[in-house]
């Protein structure tokens, strides 16, 4: 899976999985091709529900289907499940708990081409602030592939946001995967950083790169950031000099806000690499956007290395 | 099975739902009175003769659903499941309390015979279309019937849903426009023109009728020949009166969401015996 997309793998697993379990459908809203749920249109045109550019009446319709007992999952770009159809997701399904998946596809900075209006910055935010919403981001694709299968088992409904781009494969195949559980990706003993998403891989090579200059750094891969296990993160956070989040969201209403709620009662010096409360804007790459917006392997290793310095 | 009720006992039914929704308003606290009583003929066509809708198994797979896209004439659906015997009348006097089964709006969670939470208007044609396509999908042939408000079809979400049933072909989905002409604060010709709301569902390809929303034979004509129309959905505009059966409160939108007094509680009482 080192060359393939998140995308990719979440369209392929929806087929592998709708094979076995025939109450599985899918809602698009003419971006399949990008969110890949073209993948399980092709493979079962009578349970794939092209609904056009009306992503309000794709949710409700979601919400419907649940109700007649399918498990729909519902896709376009992670700006626009999390906004244009905020209050169908809210109001029908988040409040009566329907089993209703919602994918947020080219999340973040990923689609870097089309700006700030593709571009998401807050869904991380608009979706932890619904209660009974569970909120996953998956690392790489190896983990996408057991989170689309844990969101089919698991019922309730759920929010996976998905980067467009090919990541770094951080995880392997074996490892069990549970919603709900933190990841140790790296062991250290002097600061914890806690991430999801692309922001894991810069965290990683931050790490190694401190290594040698003799700062020993934990990385956690938090890739279900509702709900939050804050034991979990209390435990990872205990004897460490200090916390760095690191996120591609804006540092509010994301992982860096969550960490600091659960350490709301630990006396420790936190720092975010995030989205400075900033909109997206266009480029022609996606490493050019990160660099923008402070979301480098650099960035990472400076506000851990700021922190261990006392500055 | 809901045993079918003739026409004369639908009518004095109609009359008691309208009796329990005056009942679920109560005195001093306020209710929404208006869209309660000008859709209670249709919901008492429905749950007591046309639709296919078991009390004794409410959740039973192929039966046909009822939804209120209006969420806010929740009384009514409560209204007409506390006279089948499915919710507790005494529910009626705890409504909107504390933690209350009936909610001020319909909550599957804790309402029995409520089949999806609405409220935040012009999404319930949606939930219904989703219902639609999901029974068809299990090769059942149970019908869902989604009533919404006329105001409400200032929401795009309703065409968006119309636009989609149409091309869908659900012509097992049943709306049903409330037209009561008045919202919350005036009239919806004042608040926003909705104009010719059967030409409209027309033009985004539903077969319509238009019936006077009070004649009860005219409400299960309809619905018959809803069930005669084949790679359409169907559209009911049916022709009411905000505040139905109760002289003071008809055609005002003051009883949108209107307060009883003691007096004004009795009266509308006397006035639906």
């Amino acid at each position: 899976m080192d060359n393939t997309t998140q995308r990719q793998v979440y369209g392929e697993m929806l087929v592998e999985l709708g094979k076995e379990n025939k109450n599985i459908v899918a809602l698009e809203a003419d971006l399949g091709k990008s969110t890949m749920s073209c993948l399980f249109g092709d493979a079962y045109p009578e349970r794939y529900f092209q609904m056009g550019i009306a992503e309000q009446n794709m949710m409700s319709t979601a919400a419907g289907l649940s109700l007649t007992g399918k498990i729909p999952f519902v896709n376009s770009f992670a700006v626009f499940v999390s906004g244009r159809a905020y209050d169908q997701f809210r109001q029908t399904i988040s409040i009566a708990k329907l089993n209703v998946k919602v994918c947020g596809s080219s999340s973040g900075l990923s689609d870097f081409g089309d700006g700030s209006t593709h571009q998401s910055i807050e869904d991380i935010a608009i979706m932890r602030a619904i209660p009974n919403v569970t909120v996953l981001a998956p690392v790489d694709a190896v983990e996408t592939a057991k989170m689309v299968k844990a969101m089919v088992e698991t019922s309730g409904p759920m929010y996976l946001r998905l980067n467009r781009n090919v990541l770094p494969v951080l995880t392997d195949p074996v490892t069990p995967y549970q919603i709900g559980k933190m990841y140790t990706i790296r062991e250290g003993g002097d600061v914890v950083v806690f991430s999801h998403g692309v922001m894991v891989s810069r965290s990683l090579d931050a790490a190694k790169a401190l290594e040698e200059k003799g700062i020993s750094v934990k990385v956690v891969n938090v890739s279900t950031l509702k709900p939050l296990d804050r034991e979990a993160i209390i435990a990872h956070t205990k004897g460490m000099k200090a916390v760095v989040v690191a996120e591609e969201h804006s540092v509010i209403g994301g992982l860096c806000s969550a960490v600091a709620e659960a350490l709301r009662s630990e006396l420790v010096p936190i720092e975010f690499v995030g989205i400075q409360d900033t909109f997206g804007t266009s480029a022609h790459s996606y490493e050019e956007l990160l660099e923008k917006y402070n979301l480098t392997a650099l960035n990472v290793q400076a506000a851990i290395e700021k922190l261990v310095a006392g500055k | 099975m809901t045993e079918k009720q003739t026409l004369g006992k639908l009518i004095s039914t109609a009359k008691q739902v309208r009796r329990n929704i005056v009942e679920l308003v109560g005195v001093g606290r306020a209710g929404h009175v208006g869209g309660s009583c000008s859709a209670a003929d249709v919901i008492t066509a429905l749950y007591f003769s046309k639709a296919k809708f078991d009390p004794k198994n409410p959740k039973m797979a192929d039966r046909d659903r009822i939804l209120l896209s209006k969420g806010h004439a929740a009384l009514c659906q409560y209204a007409a499941l506390g006279e089948l015997g499915i919710i507790d009348k005494s529910e009626f006097a705890k409504v909107k309390s504390l933690g209350a089964m009936l909610q001020g709006h319909p909550d599957m969670t804790k309402c029995p015979g409520i089949e999806a939470n609405t409220g935040s208007l012009g999404q319930g044609l949606s939930i219904a279309l989703g219902m639609a396509l999901g029974l068809r999908l299990d090769g059942l042939s149970s019908k869902v019937y989604c009533i919404t408000g006329d105001g409400e079809l200032a929401e795009g979400q309703i065409w968006e849903a119309a636009m989609a049933a149409a091309s869908y072909k659900a012509d097992n989905l049943v709306a049903i426009v409330d037209r009561n002409r008045v919202q919350a604060t005036s009239t919806v010709k004042d608040v926003l023109d909705s104009g010719d709301i059967a030409d409209k569902f027309k033009a985004f390809g539903w077969e319509t009728v238009e019936i006077d929303g009070h004649d009860m034979a005219a409400i299960l004509e309809a619905f018959n020949q809803a069930d005669t129309i084949k790679g359409k959905p169907f559209a009911i505009i049916a022709d009411t009166v905000k505040g139905k059966g109760i002289s003071f409160a008809e055609g005002k939108a003051a009883y949108h969401n209107g307060t009883l007094t003691q007096e004004l509680y009795d009266q509308a009482l006397a006035e639906l015996q």
